[in-house]
């Protein structure tokens, strides 16, 4: 810092030092306020239950969360590569998933897998959430089930 | 017997409590007498809650199935330290702890604080009585865990399998003493503004307290994502989980909260915001136990929730942050403004980082709660994921971690910054340097890997510029220099070492992020696969009978680059009484770093194993670790100057002033 910008320092007022901290204040704010506005737009991740991604015709590619129930006597294994059948009782999709399911993955029980739609109308996850506990079904599979008709408590859910 | 003990206990504790908060904020100048009868009152509130607490406990380990909570959540054949801390394995039981550690800090202030004006004494055990009104009475009324069954199962349901383990007995204890640690502030807070005593005096009776329930949280988190990293079973330490959130907002509010008393305490500046800050700290806390207990939330963590009771806790969440709010927005404009200062300076400093901490704890709470909000006003379901929180959570932090090395080099009101840029220039050469070098030798995989890396090498050796500085470290003879070092004042230490442990913290998530390698593969017992220069050797397939569960074994041998061998076994087991299956990881370290091992379900005869390569993972909660060490340290300094009551007796009549 040279003298020059040391005095002008000493002479501001106790007006201008508050109006510089605030206009500082200011500006981070307003960066911060576009940074989460473009991070909700372009980062959040919709839920869609199979009839959704039928009906909306998810684009593919589109990072999106699917849930719903795995259909019984659909999960086939060949080594790590699973594929079963996830559905809400009006639609289903097809997933694969390259890796170790979660302990808890079950047919017949709920589901959710984080991923994408591939071009042929099948869904690719790169994550399956299921919560340790036996009777824990997610509360958005369950407004799909109730969604489509398909909600049985008696059937597991909380 | 002793059930209805503890009950009793609890409800007279509630009572207690109740007359003591109106006692406290009614009759709060009536002096010296009621202030001593509130601190007694507070100890028999501890001594009370700490009766029915220990008769939960009593009644796990025992296990007495007649008791409802012990019946659906203990057995009998579970490892004793596992039916001690399946206490609080449950929401009812949880309770009961928070209200203990409320209690407990409430007993600490009339411990500690004799000296305190009797004024602000009567008031701050008044509003904490106030918050243990409110807690017990919800306990006793919605969730009273001393209900008894009239026909006693003869074994219990036992606990959820994911919470036999050792993170439970040390996880929720330290957390929920950094959560309710912050009530003390929000009592000071809420009787500074009743008393209209706002000054130095205050901060500096606050600033321990602050920093007691930062170092707990602190503790806490790390504790809690280490459990999560190796029970999951997904090899990940930080997931951005609603859950999670809940405790980390309070832990950025008090972070700032700790910075501006400071500049409260020195200053007799920011008074407003600090207030403000420690409502805000608080009502965080109490958020986050809505938002966990409420079960609104979809968590990949295992916790106890009753969504049933989420609209009474939020009622009373709305009671006490809405009246401490109001009283903030009556009584604030009252307020003189203290000290001046130049924006560059110690304050301008401190300004900035409760700036960018604020912020950023308005960008996590926008991204938890939006899902809610939109899903209550249009129905559409989303999920705010980790990109969201990457990307807005790690622009606000670049700009903190880039001006954190400046701060503490300056003056206070007025300060030289090119003066503390020349000071800091050898080490940001050096963190440059270890930068390009460890970017060279690593390879770039993400493109922000060498920014990461550069603000965490920069933060740290940024930390101890001031302690090698002050010692004249090179410039005058080693031994001149030590004695300079250990004469500096603790204060300086503790900024150093506390910040030392962010940058490693952050050194730790970078190298993480950027270099961490796994494969999935599928594997027969006698073959052989490799990573990272690890060779992982699948030697054979066992089971084996745990003390209440069956744990199909892989047992695999790992031999390190370097030659040395260890041999691992990673588990699934299945819990007998309730037939859950759960994954245990095998988990082997290599300095600071770690191989994790997960093995997946049998499928004729092979397995697949899943094995992450993690470099320098444990900087992550070293870094924790020392930033909690720092609190410690910096706490030791407080107690010498103010804690102990003959000091403090000086303190007094100064603040009454």
């Amino acid at each position: 810092m040279t003298m020059q910008t040391n005095v002008r320092r000493k002479g501001m007022t106790r007006k201008q030092k508050r109006l510089t901290i605030i206009a500082g204040l200011a500006v981070v704010l307003a960066i911060a306020t576009s940074l989460v506005l473009v991070a909700l737009r372009d980062q959040i991740v919709f839920f869609y239950s199979p009839s959704d991604v039928v009906a909306r015709e998810v684009a593919a590619g589109q990072p999106i969360r699917l849930g719903g129930l795995v259909k019984e006597a659909s999960w086939t294994r060949q080594g790590q590569q699973n594929t079963f059948t996830i559905t809400d009782g009006g639609m289903e999709v097809v997933a694969h998933y390259n890796g170790i399911l979660p302990d808890l993955f079950r047919e017949g029980q709920g589901v959710v897998a984080e991923g994408s739609m591939n071009g042929d109308g099948e869904f690719t996850a790169t994550n399956v959430l299921a919560k340790h506990d036996e009777n824990y079904i997610p509360k958005e599979v369950v407004d799909a089930l109730k969604a489509q008709g398909e909600w049985r408590p008696e059937a597991g859910g909380q | 017997m002793s059930i209805e003990l503890g009950h009793f206990s609890l409800i007279l504790a509630f009572a207690i409590s109740l007359v003591s908060a109106f006692g406290g904020l009614l009759l709060w100048r009536r002096g010296e007498r009621l202030a001593l009868v509130l601190g007694q009152a507070a100890v028999l509130q501890f001594v009370l809650v700490g009766v029915a607490f220990l008769a939960l406990v009593q009644a796990f380990v025992v296990s007495d199935f007649s008791l409802a909570l012990a019946a659906n959540h203990s057995h009998s054949l579970k490892p004793l330290i596992y039916k001690i801390s399946g206490v609080w394995g449950n929401h009812e039981g949880s309770m009961l702890l928070w209200i203990l550690i409320l209690v407990l800090f409430g007993a600490l202030v009339a411990a500690f604080g004799r000296r305190l004006p009797s004024d602000l004494a009567s008031l701050v055990l008044g509003t904490q009585s106030l918050l243990v009104a409110a807690f017990a009475g919800f306990t006793l009324l919605t969730s009273n865990p001393f209900e008894r069954l009239a026909v006693p199962p003869l074994e219990g349901a036992d606990l959820n399998p994911i919470l036999q383990d050792i993170g439970l007995a040390i996880h929720p204890p330290l957390l929920y003493a950094g959560y309710v640690g912050f009530s003390i502030c929000f009592s000071f807070a809420v009787a500074a503004l009743i008393s209209g005593r706002i000054d130095q005096a205050w901060a500096r009776w606050v600033r321990p307290w602050t920093m007691l329930s930062w170092v707990f949280l602190t503790l806490g988190i790390a504790m809690g994502s280490y459990w999560a990293y190796y029970e999951l079973g997904w090899g990940g330490w930080w997931f951005w989980d609603p859950v999670e959130n809940a405790s980390f907002m309070p832990w950025l509010a008090g972070t700032a909260l700790l910075h501006s008393a400071l500049v409260m305490e020195k200053r007799n500046a920011l008074k407003i915001w600090t207030i403000f800050l420690a409502i805000i700290t608080f009502s965080l806390s109490l958020l986050g136990t809505f938002l966990v207990r409420s079960g609104i939330l979809t968590s990949v963590h295992t916790f106890a929730s009753d969504p049933t009771r989420g609209l009474v806790i939020l009622s009373i969440l709305a009671i006490l942050i809405g009246g401490a709010f109001l009283l903030f927005a009556m009584r604030a404009p009252m307020l003189r403004q203290g000290g001046l200062f130049a924006p560059i300076s110690r304050e301008g400093a401190l300004i900035l980082n409760n700036l960018f901490l604020a912020t950023a704890v308005g960008a996590v709470l926008v991204g938890t709660l939006y899902p809610l909000v939109l899903d209550a006003l249009t129905g559409t379901t989303i999920s705010v994921g980790a990109p969201f929180f990457d990307f807005t959570f790690g622009a606000l932090m670049a700009p903190l971690l880039l001006v954190l090395p400046f701060g503490p080099l300056l003056a206070w009101k007025r300060a030289d910054l090119v003066a503390a840029g020349q000071r800091l220039m050898g080490m940001a050469a050096l963190a440059v340097f270890l930068t390009v070098l460890i970017s060279a030798l690593g390879g770039v995989s993400i493109s922000l890997a060498p920014l990461g890396l550069l603000l965490g090498f920069w933060v740290s050796l940024g930390s101890v510029a001031e302690l090698i500085e002050r010692a004249k470290l090179g410039r005058i003879p080693l031994g001149e220099s030590l004695r300079r070092l250990a004469g500096l004042p603790r204060s300086i230490w503790s900024t150093a070492i506390g910040h030392l442990g962010l940058g490693l913290t952050v050194l730790g998530i970078v190298s993480v992020s950027a270099w961490e390698t796994e494969i999935v593969t599928t594997l027969n017992p006698g073959e052989t696969t490799e990573l990272a220069g690890y060779s992982i050797a699948f030697d054979s397939f066992e089971q084996i009978p745990g003390p209440n569960y069956l744990a199909d074994t892989g047992i695999f041998t790992v031999t390190a680059p370097g030659g040395g061998m260890a041999r691992l076994d990673a588990e699934r087991r299945i819990y007998v009484a309730s037939g859950t299956p759960t994954t245990e990881a095998a988990i082997q370290t290599y300095g600071l770093s770690q191989l994790y091992l997960q093995l997946g379900e049998p499928l004729d005869d092979t397995h697949v194993i899943r094995v992450w390569h993690k470099p320098y993972i444990l900087l992550i909660w070293i870094g924790c670790l020392v930033m909690s060490g720092a609190g410690i340290l910096s706490l030791t300094d407080r107690r010498l100057r103010l804690g102990a009551p003959q000091r403090a007796r000086k303190a007094a009549p100064e603040a009454a002033s």
